[in-house]
């Protein structure tokens, strides 16, 4: 049953690593581009959730109203005035430029907030959880992330299969000189993405600062947890991006198991175990495209 | 015979590495005349950085291995270290060695997993694997990670004080020496040319028998034997240690990402540039560790879109300056100017 209960409490933390996985996904189907600042603006999300809810005294559901709209007007600008430029066959600027931010961030955090860790208070609701038997009950702040990360991944996959949006995005993914030639600013559609990436990546920020606390330096570790979600399932697919969230979170619950006799690197480190052994068995992933 | 012949040698590069002589055994010699350690004891991290750095420029540089794990080897050298040295009782200079030697073999593994990745993927995929050696590591009882371990006077065996600052100083000279010599001989060798052959157009290369997997394993191991052995040089520099700061990304990979960007990726002159770059805004910035990676940060990613080649390249704009002799260019009766050197060219791109 304790075993039961860690696979059922590590689907629900799932939930939020396909959360922070979205992001990722987005960005790098739509153009091929790798943010690894990625796990560092969630965090920074996060902290302008932090200075929003207690500025406006808002509930930190309420603050996704405005922590969502500045992330994404942050991605759209960041693309078109830096990261635009870095898009050639070499990935070498990309990767610099934005491992550049994320270092650049998680140090301005430090000096702004302090090392101390945050938390995003949201009420009684917290500690609140549905009992299904005696050993299993489920929170509803983790079930509410998981729902929200299914709703995002829905409303992401409406948008990329029925709007003509979502048709320029699969176009430039597919071929980029072509769907120019098509009429597809590619550019500005390249800042479009990023500002859903930056979009996801705050809600994911967010959930976690409501779910657990919270510090400037946890950025790279979501980077990684979204990184191994996105590559366990597949890339370029969207329920590959659940999946592989899924899996992640129920090793980390298992992993935990072990936090009694290994220490509390046990889930992470189990974690990133299962990434590995995907990756040497099944490098496209679980459910990924054969030419991703 | 004909008259015509390749060389890679011409004035300015044996003025280059005249300079670089003179500046190697003026260095040598510094423990003679700086006795107080004042300019010795800060060289030695600056030398140490110099080593990452040619190492991670080696990699991102020429093999396309653009790695943000490489502090996992200099946590492997730390605790190899620490483990043959405190624990087994082996001469600390032979353990430096050992280091090395354990990360070349760590090395393999890894490079099975992470070369499934390419590009963006690689990079965040060796800082996972990374991570794993960070966990095993923190939560080791064997290792001891989650506590301070520190090399121990017994365990320094019978040197003084005075051999021990000294030796670890010119191991720090050696490396960084090393490693740059390391990026010279690489290049003038058969494998620079696969690599940069690589580079320009993998697929072509390939094409004309180029090993493409086996020539990016090599400067793999290099790198991770290298990086190794001066992990094990940082921990006899700063006897004190734990998990979360021998296997930190922020210093062991940021800064020397850093370092090697600000001076030029792709160059073996760059991280020297970069190196010495980032004594300076040591020296303005001594107390303030966040600024100082805010502001390498900025100046890096600012670097990286708009001048990709670094200070060295936008130097090379100007002045056509080599100081190795890497570059090969074609001499004889009838030959005109010296082509562009290959060693900054861009890569190509692939037609679209």
């Amino acid at each position: 049953m304790e075993w039961l209960n860690a696979v059922v409490q590590g689907i629900m933390l799932g939930g939020l690593f396909a959360l922070f996985a979205t992001g990722l996904s987005i960005a790098f189907g739509v153009m091929r581009f790798v943010n690894l600042a990625h796990g560092d603006l969630a965090i920074l999300g996060a902290f302008v959730a932090v200075s929003v809810t207690s500025g406006l005294s808002l509930n930190p559901f309420v603050s996704l109203v405005v922590v969502v709209p500045i992330m994404l007007a942050a991605g759209y600008a960041m693309q078109l005035g830096v990261f635009n430029f870095t898009i050639s066959a070499d990935p070498l600027p990309s990767i610099l430029v934005t491992f550049g931010l994320g270092v650049v961030i998680q140090n301005a955090l430090l000096e702004t907030y302090s090392a101390d860790s945050r938390g995003l208070d949201v009420g009684s609701i917290e500690v609140e959880s549905i009992t299904l038997t005696d050993a299993i009950a489920i929170g509803w702040i983790p079930l509410i992330t998981l729902a929200a990360a299914v709703a995002v991944l829905l409303g992401l996959q409406a948008m990329l299969s029925r709007t003509s949006l979502g048709r320029a995005f699969r176009a430039v993914s597919d071929d980029p000189a072509t769907a120019r030639l098509m009429g597809i600013n590619d550019r500005n559609l390249y800042a479009v993405a990023m500002g859903i990436a930056f979009a996801t990546v705050a809600i994911a920020g967010v959930f976690l600062g409501i779910r657990q606390s919270f510090g400037p330096t946890d950025g790279p570790a979501q980077l990684l947890y979204a990184f191994e979600a996105v590559v366990i399932g597949g890339l370029g697919s969207v329920w590959g991006t659940l999946v592989g969230g899924l899996l992640l979170g129920i090793a980390h619950g298992l992993g935990g198991q072990f936090e009694v006799s290994f220490g509390y690197g046990s889930g992470p480190l189990l974690g990133h175990l299962v990434f590995l052994a995907v990756l040497a068995t099944k490098p496209t992933g679980l459910l990924g495209r054969r030419d991703a | 015979m004909s008259e015509h012949r390749v060389t890679r040698s011409d004035r300015q590069s044996r003025f280059g590495l005249a300079t670089f002589a003179v500046l190697l055994a003026v260095l040598a010699l510094l423990p003679w005349w700086d006795s107080d350690g004042s300019l010795r004891v800060p060289l030695v991290a600056i030398l140490y950085y110099l080593a990452l750095a040619q190492m991670w420029n080696l990699l991102a540089g020429f093999a396309g291995l653009v790695s943000i794990g490489q502090q996992m080897f200099v946590g492997i050298g730390v605790y190899t270290l620490l483990s043959f040295a405190e624990d087994f009782g082996v001469d600390p200079y032979l353990s430096v060695l050992l280091a090395g030697l354990v990360a070349a073999v760590l090395s393999l593994p890894v490079a099975a997993l992470a070369f499934r990745l390419r590009g963006g993927y690689f990079a965040i995929g060796t800082w996972v694997i990374a991570e794993v050696f960070r966990l095993i590591a923190l939560e080791s009882g064997f290792l001891g990670g989650a506590n301070v371990r520190t090399m121990t006077r017994a365990s320094l065996g019978g040197y003084s004080v005075d051999t021990r600052n000294t030796v670890t100083y010119l191991l720090a000279l050696g490396l960084a020496a090393g490693a740059t010599a390391i990026v010279v001989l690489v290049l003038r060798s058969r494998l620079g040319l696969a690599l940069r052959s690589i580079r320009d157009n993998a697929e072509g290369a390939r094409g004309l028998g180029v090993s493409v997997t086996r020539a990016k394993l090599v400067v793999w191991v290099i790198s991770a034997f290298w990086t190794g052995m001066t992990g094990a040089v940082i921990l006899l520099h700063n006897p004190s240690t734990r998990a979360e700061s021998a296997f930190s990304v922020l210093r062991w990979t940021a800064l020397v990402v850093f370092i090697a960007i600000i001076g030029g990726v792709g160059s073996t002159t760059g991280p020297i540039i970069g190196v010495v770059i980032y004594w300076c805004v040591r020296e303005f910035l001594e107390d303030a560790e966040e600024w100082r990676f805010i502001i390498l940060g900025l100046i890096a990613a600012a670097m990286a879109v708009a001048a990709p080649r670094g200070v060295y390249g936008l130097l090379q704009k100007r002045w056509t300056v080599q100081f190795f002799p890497v570059r090969r260019r074609l001499v004889g009766p009838g030959v005109g100017a010296p082509a562009p050197p290959d060693e900054i060219r861009t890569p190509s791109q692939p037609p679209k």
